[in-house]
């Protein structure tokens, strides 16, 4: 201990290698528990049963049924961000509108966090007993009825008579917009608050309307940070899998069920190949963290000071 | 005039966000009291908090929250230091490799560490333990990003080596530098990542699910598909202890201005 005390903290380049040392419990940690695991997947894909190399795993392109599962998770996580996104923006908005009162910002503001970190089974289960077939909200609707003629009542509001269904794409992506919203509001937030104040009162003495101020100042400013916030969004739908798992039973095939599935039994019928399912999501949600840390990186020169 | 229309449009979306927040928590909670045909009663929470496998996978979720967090506080604590202190330049490469667990969803996790440690040389899953160090692993790994940011913040409000150059020259050595001068410096920013790990772990699914381990997450998924009521009232459950670590959180950190030490 006494060495370490008497050392000077170090200046030249030539003690910089060795000091790296002190991260080695953390790069080992990560080395055995998250880089080994993953790549014992990747090469996977890239073998065939008996360990050669090949590319055929990636036929499961072909596979209607792999395809279609990355196309689902695709276009719930495509909508559910975008929708997420802008209903994520207008609430952000609300919250730092000039005039908008102390309490709705710190509700909303609350409410974003808890409802952002609010997911998987218990997400599904809230939104079974609100909109199910017997939930509350179902059996509000149901409940409105009317005398029709010739002494028959009619129920007109019931929404599984008119084609909804909780437990289906339609009620995925209802459920996910619970989570997505919210964490479009903290994301987008501070970009928000970044916007001057100044901007808006120069707009306005050079007369300009508040549609053009947005259009011509504040949205040209505020483009990286919506379009990386978004993707964000659309990465944090594309890994999930609790909330679909427990709200339609894995009859949805995202992605992410159909690995699960995979693990559990090989659905596939080649594990290689299930291997090569995972390695796309990888990819897939790597561009996605990719875009969100350049496009984050562009915002901040605006954000700061 | 044009401030008015503003506002209106403000509290349009705020109200209507607000319905969103509301309306499914609400029809949760009054659901859960309809066990009993006609009258609103508890009796659903009742019978979860009388079957003895939801308080055995209550306390195991908790158990492996609190060795996450503690975990994940012992091996990033110290690295953060070590990086704030000896080599700085390498904050931009570690801003990067913490988001990785990001870049790996839970379930590919799981998938390669089922493949990893599921078959030698390094087989854990054989035992009950080593399936918990590997679910304790799992756990630290996907609680990283909130953990590191946590600490990261922490250290940058204050002066960390002008701290640790005082506290040894006082003649402290390195562990005293980090339990005594730092940590209590940092309490504020590792308690809020402790209570997000914390959170995070006990709604967590798929590493307890796949990994076969009797966790809070795989008792509801488990419930959830025999039970009408009882999950609504596991679902409004789960909102109040998610609740409760956010409000520690936000608690906690009200007086840190005032309690970090900051050397500029």
């Amino acid at each position: 201990m006494k060495k370490t005390r008497n050392r000077k903290l170090p200046g030249n380049s030539q003690w910089q290698w060795k000091n790296l040392i002190g991260l080695l419990p953390f790069f080992l940690f990560i080395a055995f528990f998250l880089v080994m695991p993953s790549l014992t997947l990747f090469s996977g894909a890239f073998q065939d049963v008996d360990g050669h190399f090949t590319l055929a795993n990636f036929s499961f392109l072909q596979n209607t049924f792999a395809l279609k599962s990355y196309l689902t998770s695709v276009w719930v996580s495509l909508i559910t961000s975008v929708i997420g996104g802008v209903f994520g923006f207008f609430v952000a908005y609300a919250i730092t509108a000039e005039r908008a009162p102390r309490w709705m910002r710190n509700v909303l503001t609350t409410f974003s966090g808890l409802a952002a970190n609010f997911g998987g089974v218990p997400l599904a289960f809230a939104f079974i007993a609100t909109l199910g077939r017997t939930g509350f909200i179902t059996a509000l609707l149901k409940g409105i009825c009317f005398n029709g003629a010739g002494g028959t009542t009619i129920c007109p509001f019931n929404p599984y008579e008119h084609g909804f269904n909780l437990y289906s794409v339609t009620g995925l992506i209802l459920a996910y917009t619970y989570f997505q919203f919210p964490l479009m509001v903290l994301t987008i937030t501070p970009a928000l608050e970044g916007l001057k104040r100044e901007w808006s009162e120069a707009s306005a003495n050079l007369g300009s309307s508040s549609s053009q101020y947005w259009r011509y100042v504040a949205l040209p400013v505020l483009w990286p940070s919506l379009l990386g916030a978004t993707i964000l969004l659309f990465g944090n739908a594309f890994g999930a899998y609790a909330t679909a798992q427990a709200l339609t039973g894995g009859s949805i095939y995202l992605v992410t069920i159909m690995i699960g599935q995979q693990i559990r039994g090989d659905v596939l019928g080649n594990p290689n190949e299930g291997y090569a399912l995972a390695f796309g999501m990888v990819v897939i949600m790597s561009i996605t963290i990719f875009l969100y840390v350049m496009l984050q990186r562009k915002t901040t020169r605006w954000i700061k000071s | 005039m044009k401030t008015q229309k503003k506002n209106t449009w403000a509290i349009f979306w705020a109200v209507l966000a607000m319905l969103y927040f509301f309306v499914p928590m609400l029809g949760t909670f009054i659901f859960s009291l309809r066990m009993k045909r006609g009258v609103l009663s508890f009796q659903a929470y009742q019978s979860v908090l009388a079957d003895s496998r939801f308080l055995e996978s209550f306390r195991y979720s908790a158990t492996m929250g609190i060795i996450t967090v503690l975990v994940s506080v012992l091996l990033l604590l110290p690295t953060v230091y070590w990086i704030y202190v000896k080599v700085p330049w390498m904050r931009p490469a570690m801003d990067i490799i913490t988001i990785l667990p990001f870049v790996v969803p839970v379930i590919v996790l799981v998938f390669g560490l089922i493949r990893t440690f599921g078959r030698p040389p390094f087989q854990l899953t054989l035992t009950t333990f080593g399936t918990d160090i590997l679910m304790t692993a799992g756990y630290v790994i996907i609680t990283m990003p909130y953990m590191y940011r946590a600490i990261d913040v922490g250290m940058r409000s204050m002066d960390v080596r002008t701290l640790t150059e005082a506290a040894q020259s006082l003649g402290s050595n390195w562990f005293q530098v980090l339990t005594q001068v730092i940590l209590p410096n940092l309490r504020i920013a590792v308690l809020s990542g402790a209570l997000i790990c914390f959170a995070t772990v006990m709604g967590e699914l798929i590493l307890a699910d796949f990994l076969v381990r009797p966790a809070l997450g795989s008792y509801m998924a488990g419930i959830g598909r025999s039970k009408a009521y009882e999950p609504a009232a596991l679902a409004i459950i789960s909102y109040g202890l998610t609740w409760v670590c956010l409000g520690l959180i936000q608690y906690f950190s009200r007086g840190s201005q005032e309690q970090q030490l900051t050397g500029r």
